[in-house]
Formats: structure tokens, sequence, C-alpha cells
């Protein structure tokens, strides 16, 4: 691993990690135990991306996510009681039971966005950085994105935009290897998408997305260099969904030995050790990070399921500014 | 008596931005050739606005409409109210997703908590023999997504307005301009004031039947309501002028007087603002009308290219006589 940063961060980053990762397997015993009924994009592998981005964040940043997102949600700050209360279509979601898991937002921590359409948050998050740069404000926009989206036109132009512009927005690959069911190989025309970038004249930058001190440090430049009004970076994050694409999917397009080696190469459990070995913690001392995220969660969703469903009239609410004909 | 200033609607409309770019430092433009040194747009409805508000304000874009359409959807969720020019109507198909999946849906899918006070400046029309992707009318794609509004003025003075009033309303709306009638002179607007959109204006007031258009229709419904008046035939006309919201109240009030309607658009017949207009009127006042409600528009068919085809295309004067004169039977 590269010069990794103060204990505090990596153990800021294992606490965000352990959250999405209980926060997901809570949510799919849920979804099979039939009290929560909603299409899930599990981001089970993908965990230390977003944890080790948005440590270097402020609830001032924006973030952008897709439906594969609630990861991205939970490490840049979205209250969990919130979110599940979302999933659960309960007046008091984030947003009231309307949305649901592809269209979670809070702006109070900066989730401006959550889209359903691939690629969709890129153009989005170049209008975000926009806002932030005609203001003369520092913020700086991240937009989450598959491997599938770099296919996608909305990917070339937001790219080329934000370079022209020297928009302060940093474009996160999260590269796991499938668009839906189809391998990254025979959708994809380049090697690597990082290398895309230099059609847009911006650094492009491809780390592994399984080392969190990795992207910490990858993301920590692009960030700065965004901040600092030199403009976008593309980052291509490589990592693994354990789950498939849509809960329920069984995986048979996955060859069994990459399933088994993406799997064996978990980087949770490793992150994990890796801390215990380097002494920024003890295995105690994690356990009890672990007890702490597992009394939110349980509280998250106590909260979830006592609040009272959204009420239909809802459905008449905003649509617009003020009630029209 | 002092002659009444007339200015045309390109110019309206630079006035309506210029007195909003003054008024609001969040309003910012963006398009194809908006700023001066591209010609301050191609019909020169921006020209002078990036010369006196400066190039971070006002930005001609690459050809990148799904681009700047959702960096324009970015800007206005974050607080600033972009108007955003996509040159021509049909090229609002190359950024759909980012207008009805994103522009219309985002306030309600995210329970009241982000909205997006973005409007989108384009223009259409037949006349200039532009074929089948250069003079469609669309409104109707735009009328059937909840959440978003359309403006379409015809003549210079409501342009004004309606621009004003679409910058400032909290909800996306698509500004539909129509090109043929852009030089046509008008009377001057009253600087500052702003027409709230959903609000249909009655052009001529009458007794016996409801003459219902907006946009390029308007230049035709009153020149065949003058010459129907000579023969005693007194039409009321209205002029929707935003078509989503529907002024809804107003058609109706007018209806129940007359007893009779007849919709007139360019855009096709089929599942068109026409259709949805007769079907209010049928719904709500089926006892008081005296005829069926009539549709004039263009030929379910693409907009063709030579001039007799294109002519062909587009409803006559005739057609809308025809169709009057139908409910008067």
């Amino acid at each position: 691993m590269q010069s990794a940063p103060a204990t505090d961060i990596l153990l800021d980053i294992y606490r965000r990690m352990t959250s999405i990762k209980a926060n997901d397997t809570r949510i799919i015993a849920t979804m099979k135990a039939g009290r929560l009924t909603m299409p899930y994009y599990s981001a089970r592998g993908q965990e230390c991306i977003p944890a080790a981005v948005s440590v270097l964040l402020t609830k001032e940043d924006y973030l952008v996510t897709m439906y594969r997102g609630v990861h991205d949600m939970i490490a840049k700050g979205v209250p969990t009681k919130l979110i599940w209360a979302e999933f659960a279509g309960r007046s008091t979601g984030t947003c009231k039971g309307k949305g649901g898991p592809m269209h979670v937002t809070h702006p109070e921590s900066g989730c401006m966005v959550t889209t359903g359409v691939v690629g969709a948050g890129l153009p989005i998050a170049c209008g975000l950085a926009l806002a932030a740069q005609v203001r003369g404000e520092k913020r700086v926009t991240i937009t989450n994105f598959g491997d599938g989206a770099s296919n996608i036109g909305a990917f070339h132009e937001s790219l080329n935009l934000a370079s022209v512009w020297k928009l302060p927005v940093v474009f996160m690959c999260q590269n796991n290897r499938y668009a839906e069911h189809t391998s990254y190989a025979k959708g994809t025309s380049i090697e690597s998408i990082a290398d895309r970038a230099k059609s847009y004249s911006i650094p492009g930058v491809r780390v592994d997305g399984n080392d969190p001190i990795a992207v910490y440090n990858v993301a920590r430049t692009a960030i700065e260099r965004a901040r600092s009004g030199q403009g976008p970076t593309l980052i291509e994050a490589m990592t693994f969904r354990f789950n498939g694409h849509l809960l329920g999917d069984m995986g048979e397009y996955i060859p069994k030995t990459e399933y088994a080696a993406a799997v064996a190469a978990d980087p949770y459990p490793k992150y994990r050790d890796w801390l215990i070995a380097n002494k920024h913690a003890t295995a105690a001392g994690l356990d009890a990070i672990d007890a702490e995220v597992n009394a939110e969660l349980e509280a998250a969703v106590k909260f979830a399921f006592d609040s009272p469903l959204t009420d239909p009239i809802e459905i008449t609410r905003d649509i617009y500014a003020a009630a029209t004909a | 008596m002092s002659e009444e200033q007339k200015i045309n609607t390109i110019e309206a409309i630079n006035w309506a931005l210029d007195d909003a770019m003054a008024k609001y430092p969040n309003v910012i433009l963006f398009g194809e050739e908006v700023a001066d040194p591209e010609g301050g747009g191609v019909i020169k409805v921006t020209r002078g606005l990036s010369t006196k508000y400066g190039d971070s304000r006002v930005r001609s874009t690459p050809i990148t409409e799904m681009g700047f359409i959702g960096a324009a959807v970015g800007a206005a969720i974050a607080g600033m109210r972009p108007v955003a020019e996509i040159m021509l109507m049909n090229f609002v198909a190359v950024c759909m997703d980012q207008i009805t999946n994103h522009a219309a849906k985002l306030r309600f899918m995210s329970g009241g908590q982000t909205h997006v006070p973005l409007v989108i400046r384009t223009m259409t029309g037949t006349g200039f023999q532009q074929g089948g992707q250069h003079s469609d009318f669309l409104e109707a794609w735009f009328c059937h997504t909840p959440g978003i509004k359309v403006a379409m003025p015809s003549n210079p003075a409501d342009a004004y307005g309606l621009m004003l009033g679409a910058i400032e309303d909290d909800d996306p709306v698509l500004f539909v301009e129509h090109l043929a009638s852009y030089w046509n002179p008008g009377v001057a607007p009253q600087r500052g004031k702003a027409i709230p959109l959903g609000k249909a204006r009655i052009a001529r007031p009458g007794k016996d039947v409801t003459l219902i258009g907006y946009s390029r229709s308007m230049i035709d419904i009153p020149v065949v309501a003058e010459k129907l008046a000579k023969d005693g035939i007194d039409c009321e006309i209205i002029d929707l002028r935003t078509v989503a919201p529907l002024d809804t109240d107003a058609i109706l009030t007018s209806v129940k007087k007359t007893g009779r309607a007849v919709v007139v658009h360019e855009a096709v017949r089929s599942f068109g603002v026409g259709a949805e207009v007769s079907a209010r009127i049928h719904e709500s006042l089926f006892r008081d009308l005296k005829a069926p409600v009539q549709r004039v528009a263009s030929k379910d068919s693409p907009v063709p290219f030579a001039k007799q085809l294109e002519s062909a295309f587009i409803y006559s004067h005739a057609d809308i006589e025809e169709a009057v004169r139908k409910t008067l039977l």
C-alpha cells in the first residue's frame, strides 16, 4: 500500500465501509423477509471507493450518484434512517417515499441527484460544478457511475464540456467489470476507461478500487485539482459487485473462476486485517466501531418501520411549485 | 395620439433576457452560438448579452445538447436560473432524457427537496423548406409529461412577458418560439412586467364561436375571424399562450358562452394539444355545446421538404373557415 493517511482518517474510512456493508446485508435480508419491496442494486464489494473518497469531502461538496448508489449516499453522510424510511415508502423518507432507491436525494448532505438512467448524472454534475464556478465557490462535485456508462453519449459530452469549461468535477467510474449482464470486454472498445480522458485533455487515472489508501490518494489529487480551479479528472476504480446487477440476478453470465477470485479479494475483510496488522487499530477497537454501526442500523430500521406510510395524497404534490389545473 | 412603439419578437426576447440578467445575478445563458463572438445566437436573440454580462454568464456551448441541457438541470438545482437554448425544437430529441426524466421529475422524485427553475428556449415552424428534422412542433410530448410547463407566445409583447414569467417561475419551462414570425412587428411590452404562466388571453371578444390557438395559429386565426365577421359570424379568439398548464377556466368560460369551439395548431393533428382541449370541453360542457369541437392542425405526416408539399402539410385559412362553418351547421 502507498503512504497512508492518518489513523483517524483510516478509521473513518473503515467506519463508512462497515456501515455500507452492514446496511447492504440488512437490506437484502429485509427484502428476502418480504418487508421491503423494491428494485435493489447492491454495491457489496464496492464499499471502499466512496468510503475513501468521501472522507475528503464536506457536506458542501455535491454528490451525484445512480441506481447502484446506496454506498455512495451512506459514505457521503445521508442519514441511514432517512434512507431506510425512503425504501420502506414512509413519509419520513428522504423523498417521502416518492423517489425510492434510484432517486434518493438529500441536499443537506450534498446528495443532489440520484438517477436511474445510465450516464445521466454526468451532465448534471457538470451543471452543479458550473454553478459553483460561476459563483466563485470552492465546492467540488463528484459523480459516480459504472463502466457501462462510459459507452453512453452523456459520458463523452460531459467530459468534453467539463474540460472545455474547466469545471470543478471529479468523474468517478466504479468499474465493476459488468454493464448489466455484459462483460467489460464485450461492450467496451478500450483497455482502460481512464485512457478515454486523453481524448478530452484531462487527467485519467486507473486505481485499484479495492485499496482504500490508493483510492484516497488518487481522489485527493483529483479533488484538490478541482477545488483549485484546474478542472476535472476521470478516475477509474477497479472493483467488482458481488450480488450481480439487480438483486435476484443469479450471475450465470459471470465465469465461476472470476467470481471466486473476486470474492476472495473482498476488500472489506482485507482492509480490516490490514488496519490491525499495521497497528492502526486493535480487533477490539474495530469491533467497537462495528457495534456502533450496528446500533445505528438497528435504530434506522426501527425508525423506518415505526414511521407512517406516505399518504397517497402525496402523488398530487411536488409536481409543480404551486398546484395547477 | 402618440405612435405606439413597435418591436419584433427577437427584440422582445432579447429585452426580457437583458432585464432578467440585470435584475437577477443567478440568471445565466447558454446554448450553441449564443455569445457575441459566435454571433449572438443564430437568429440574434441573445445579441449583446455576453458583451454586457460577461462570458461566465453567457456561454456558447459545443454542439452537445445532452451535455448542456443536463448542465442546465444541475445548475438550476444548485440555485442558478439557466436559460438554455436548443437551436431547433427537433433537437430536443437528443436530450429528452434530461428534460423529461430529470428536469420535469426531480422536484417530485426528491419529495420537493430540489427543483429545477430552468428555461429551455427553442424555435420551430414550417415555411423555410427545412424538411422533417428542423420544423416540427413537438409541444405535445412535453404537455404529456407532468412537471414541465410549456409557453408558446404568438407576439412580441407576450414573448417578453412570458419569458420574464418563465425565468421567475420555479418550475422548468420549455419556451417555444415560432421561427417564421420572429420578424413580425408588434406592440412593445411594458418593461419589467412578467406574464404568469398558465394564463390565456382573449385576443378578440365574440359571441358565436370560440377559436382557440397559440403560437403560429394566432397569426392565421384573426385573419379568418375578420373574414367571417363580414358574413356576420362573430368569433371569440383565445390565445392560450401557455399550453401546459392549460388555462381550462378561460376555455370553458368562453365556450360556455358561445357553445362552439375550434382549436387550431401547427402541430400534427393526432394526440395533440387540440385533442386535449377538445376532450376537456366535451367533458365539462357536453350539454352546452351546439356542435362537436373541431380540430384544425397539420396533416399526420413528417414535415415534407418541397414547397408544394410543405403547403399541403400545413392547414390553410380555408381549413379554419370550414371548421368554423361546420360548428354552425
